[in-house]
């Protein structure tokens, strides 16, 4: 009995790596650390009700925000592990396996618990207010989506301490992630941590979706929309198309795995090319789901620190379009190596390349933007303006690897590895933590220090280049991907021991980029005016932050950058009617979104370990919480005259 | 008077049939809609799934030796009937008949029951008695999981009309409701389009081809 306890505690738990334990020990110490700082300061209650319950899409962004920070701290200290391996030749901080699970970690952890989420947080933070409505048009299927992403993570990093890491790289590439040549559970913690995670992207997708297209305030057509929420328009599109298709990919091999199929296998007649071309489906439009918002938001900045409007506004609009449309014909580009014929390679060579035409265009027309603007160089307009040429890098490097004859030289070697993180860095990265210092203050109510944040901008940006810029050239030298170590000998190790240094260089700007939150947290300037970048669109006419119900009257849009046109007005004298308040209606707090995605956690941890005493009765209570969820109808309350007049005159803003 | 949390687009919605009525509604509605959009992306996968794997028999049965033609017409029947059934649950909901509503949903589901009937025990015959579980070919995985998606989702669809049914008869036809019964009603027909496709692409093919 004791014995195989034992035995079943030394398979379930990861041992015998210092490194783990030291991993156990800190998420113990952590959890312990919440728990009796919650209980001490009686702040249980609180988070329930605060948070946990809330359907407010400020509250959901703010949420996203912080889970997706800790995920790219821990996909930041992967990505370190990775780069400290590799720093000189025949190095044995980790081995193989480890390597191998570390790099599909990181890979997935940046792309699904980071980069979208991060967007998904912005989103919710500011489109809402962007188009002048009170909410999105479904809270409560957007607090599911948010539960659903944070339950996915946590299964997916469960897998560091118990059952062991997945290691088939973020593609999962069959047959090797089938089960025959990957057994254990990490594999099936991607497939299912990946999966619940999914569901909320696309429920997400649907509800921005109708949100946008349904709820804008009167006098806003579309094509008066502000350039983010154009952006997540488009994005949303994307998600709807894209993600089902990875749905199923994951299921199948779920299914592959856990029953038996044969949808990927060697034997049987499954097909592993199967799986790449569903995965890349998914996988290439995905890359724009976590790039176009960010064009988005650095569309909104841009314009608003050059003090013009944005340059070729329909222009933007519809080179987005055209990449989103592009972004599902290019999936094969992944793969050109793998056996295609030649006119299915130079198909979608070309389409590939055709997407710098629509990217390039945006490019210029942000130049044209700055040209003759009165450019301020706050830190939100450091990161967009460093954005535009290292981008650019990337997007070229991009064009090369499209050309397929070319891209046998350099598929999956360095240079590939520096190309998607010039994108995925310069890009979504840069991106994210320029909307982050841009409508932090519309978060919180005040600001994030200037001079630390610029620090932070430089110390990140010029490490990012010390370590990418030399890894195309190690690329070119012949060393491939997700190779744990190399020889002495090769001509590699400057390259690599600088990358390193680059590496360690973006993790002090990330470190100093908490400190900065932490600091201003504490002593930031307050944002009184709700206004403190003399913004142009809607967001920034409420107070910072907004209040429950967002607008005590529905705004009324005539023109692009509604609020710098009012703004105008009110100066020409044009104060505009004074109209009285009427109640507003809104939807009740509900603990059902974290309860359900709860059961779902139980549900996928079960089919993890294949208990399914565990995993039936997690789907039963997934149902069970939907039908709840059927039966609730008195699902709104109303905030009354008075109580809107009393929030209204602490912020100053009684008419 | 009350302001929604939404947006109000100016727009006469006492003309327009119950489940509009609302700005929520209409919302739902829309939301709905994309959903079986992004359904249609997920069964448009599996079909191109299965079709790829279609012939990847490994030496074990094919569609010819399986597919029988009259437990599959059966089905088929049954489940364009409950089509026409739940089409006619909407008149009625138009009519703002409850009775009939109530009623015409009950024979809705009845024959769903009886379609997830026959399917199970068509996919019991193929797996033990006929040795074409799921793990004896591709062909058998793709056959298994386009069919079984259908099939699940059938079933969900029969488990949510029961609750609309519980709902409609404590609480009669209301904007809510009725906006429930008629989405309701989208996904069963969404279903039975899903099953031509299946009909057509699996069982006619398999049996020809
Ligand atoms: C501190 C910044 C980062 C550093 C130093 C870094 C470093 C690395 C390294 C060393 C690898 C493995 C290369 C190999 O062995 O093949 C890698 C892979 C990868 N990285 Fe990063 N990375 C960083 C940030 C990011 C970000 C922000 C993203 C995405 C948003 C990202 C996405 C990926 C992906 C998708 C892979 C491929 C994983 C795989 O091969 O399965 N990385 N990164
Ligand atoms: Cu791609």
């Amino acid at each position: 009995m004791i014995d195989s306890i034992k035995s079943f505690m030394g398979w379930f738990f990861v041992t015998g790596d210092p490194m783990i334990y030291g991993a156990d020990a800190s998420i113990a110490l952590a959890s312990i650390g919440i728990v009796a700082v919650l209980t001490y300061f009686k702040k249980w209650k609180w988070l329930w009700q605060e948070w946990l319950t809330s359907v407010d899409h400020k509250k959901i962004g703010i949420m996203y925000i912080i889970a997706a920070l800790l995920m790219l701290f821990r996909g930041g200290v992967d990505a370190l592990m990775m780069r400290t391996q590799l720093t000189l030749p025949n190095l044995h901080f980790l081995d193989a396996e480890h390597y191998n699970q570390v790099f599909t970690t990181h890979g997935t952890i940046m792309i699904i618990f980071v980069a979208m989420p991060f967007i998904f947080g912005l989103m919710n933070i500011a489109v809402p207010l962007q188009i002048g409505a009170r909410d999105v048009a479904f809270p409560f299927l957007n607090a599911l989506s948010f539960w659903l992403f944070f339950v996915g993570a946590m299964l997916f990093n469960l897998s560091f301490v118990i059952g062991g890491s997945p290691d088939a790289g973020w593609s999962s590439y069959a047959p090797y992630a089938d089960v025959e040549m990957n057994p254990g559970v990490g594999q099936n913690y991607y497939l299912l941590g990946v999966q619940i995670s999914g569901i909320g992207s696309l429920a997400t997708g649907i509800n921005f979706l109708v949100t946008i297209l349904k709820m804008r305030a009167p006098g806003m057509t579309l094509f008066k929309m502000p350039m983010f929420t154009w952006s997540i328009l488009i994005t949303s599109v994307i998600v709807v198309f894209a993600f089902p298709a990875f749905t199923v990919a994951l299921a199948l091999m779920t299914i592959d795995r856990l029953f038996g199929a044969h949808f990927f296998t060697i034997a049987a007649g499954g097909s592993p090319m199967l799986w790449a071309n569903l995965f890349w489906f998914w996988g290439h439009p995905e890359v724009y789901i976590v790039l176009l918002p960010v064009f988005g938001i650095f569309s909104e900045v841009i314009a608003t620190f050059a003090h013009k409007t944005l340059f070729g506004y329909a222009v933007m609009v519809w080179s987005m379009v055209a990449i989103s449309l592009l972004s599902f014909i290019t999936w094969l580009h992944h793969f050109f190596t793998m056996g295609n014929t030649a006119p299915v390679n130079a198909f979608f060579s070309i389409s590939t390349m055709l997407i710098a035409i629509p990217t390039g265009v945006k490019i210029f027309n942000w130049l044209f933007t700055l040209n003759k603007g009165r450019i301020q160089f706050t830190t939100p307009m450091l990161w967009a303006l460093a954005f535009i040429p290292n981008f650019t890098i990337g997007g070229v490097t991009g064009v090369m690897l499209a050309m397929a004859p070319a891209d046998y030289q350099y598929h999956n070697s360095y240079f590939l590895v520096a190309h998607f993180h010039s994108t995925l860095i310069a890009g979504t990265v840069f991106g994210i933590f320029c909307g982050l210092h841009y409508w932090w203050p519309k978060m919180f109510g005040y600001m994030l220090d200037e001079t630390k944040g610029k620090w932070s901008f430089w110390i990140f940006m010029i490490s990012f280049n010390v370590c990418f810029m030399p890894m195309y050239f190690l690329g070119l030298m012949g060393m491939t991907r997700r190779m744990y170590t190399y020889p002495a000998g090769l001509g590699w190790t400057p390259i690599n021991v600088v990358m390193t240094i680059g590496a360690f260089g973006m993790g002090a700007g990330f470190v100093l980029m908490a400190y900065n939150i932490i600091w201003s947290a504490m002593h930031g300037k307050k944002d009184a005016t709700g206004d403190p970048w003399n913004g142009r669109t809607l967001e920034w006419s409420t107070a910072s932050p907004a209040a429950e119900y967002n607008f005590a009257h529905i705004p009324e849009v005539s023109e692009r950058d509604a609020f710098a046109v009012t703004k105008e007005k009110r100066k020409a004298g044009n104060a505009g009617t004074v109209k009285s308040y009427a109640p507003i209606h809104m939807p009740n707090n509900t603990g059902i979104p974290v309860i359900m995605a709860s059961f779902m956690f139980v549900a996928g941890f079960g089919c993890v370990f294949e208990w399914y005493w565990m995993a039936i009765p997690g789907v039963i209570g997934v149902i069970a919480c939907m039908i709840a969820r059927s039966f609730v109808y008195n699902d709104h309350h109303y905030i009354s005259v008075e109580e809107i007049k009393r929030t209204e005159a602490a912020t100053g803003r009684l008419s | 008077m009350t302001e929604s949390t939404l947006s109000l687009h100016e727009k006469d919605r006492s003309k327009m049939p119950l489940e509009y009525t609302t700005e929520e509604g209409d919302l739902r509605i829309v939301g709905f809609w994309i959903f079986l959009a992004a359904e249609l992306v997920l069964f448009g996968t599996l079909f191109g799934t299965y079709l790829v794997l279609q012939s990847h028999t490994a030496g074990g049965p094919t569609a010819k030796d399986l597919f029988e033609i009259g437990p599959v017409m059966a089905e088929t029947i049954v489940l364009l009937v409950s089509s026409f059934t739940c089409g006619l649950s909407t008149i009625e909901l138009r009519r703002h008949n409850k009775k009939g509503l109530i009623g015409w949903l009950i024979v809705t589901i009845l024959l769903g029951l009886v379609f997830v009937g026959l399917e199970v025990n068509e996919f019991y015959t193929y797996a033990v008695h006929e040795g074409a579980p799921i793990s004896r070919s591709a062909f058998l995985s793709g056959f298994f999981v386009l069919l079984g998606t259908h099939g699940c989702h059938v079933s969900l669809g029969i488990i949510w009309i029961i609750g609309i049914l519980l709902q409609l008869g404590k609480r009669g036809i209301t904007p809510v409701t009725a906006r429930k019964a008629f989405m309701a009603g989208l996904y069963w027909h969404f279903l039975d389009v899903v099953w031509i496709f299946i009909f057509t692409a699996v069982y006619l093919t398999g049996l020809v081809i």
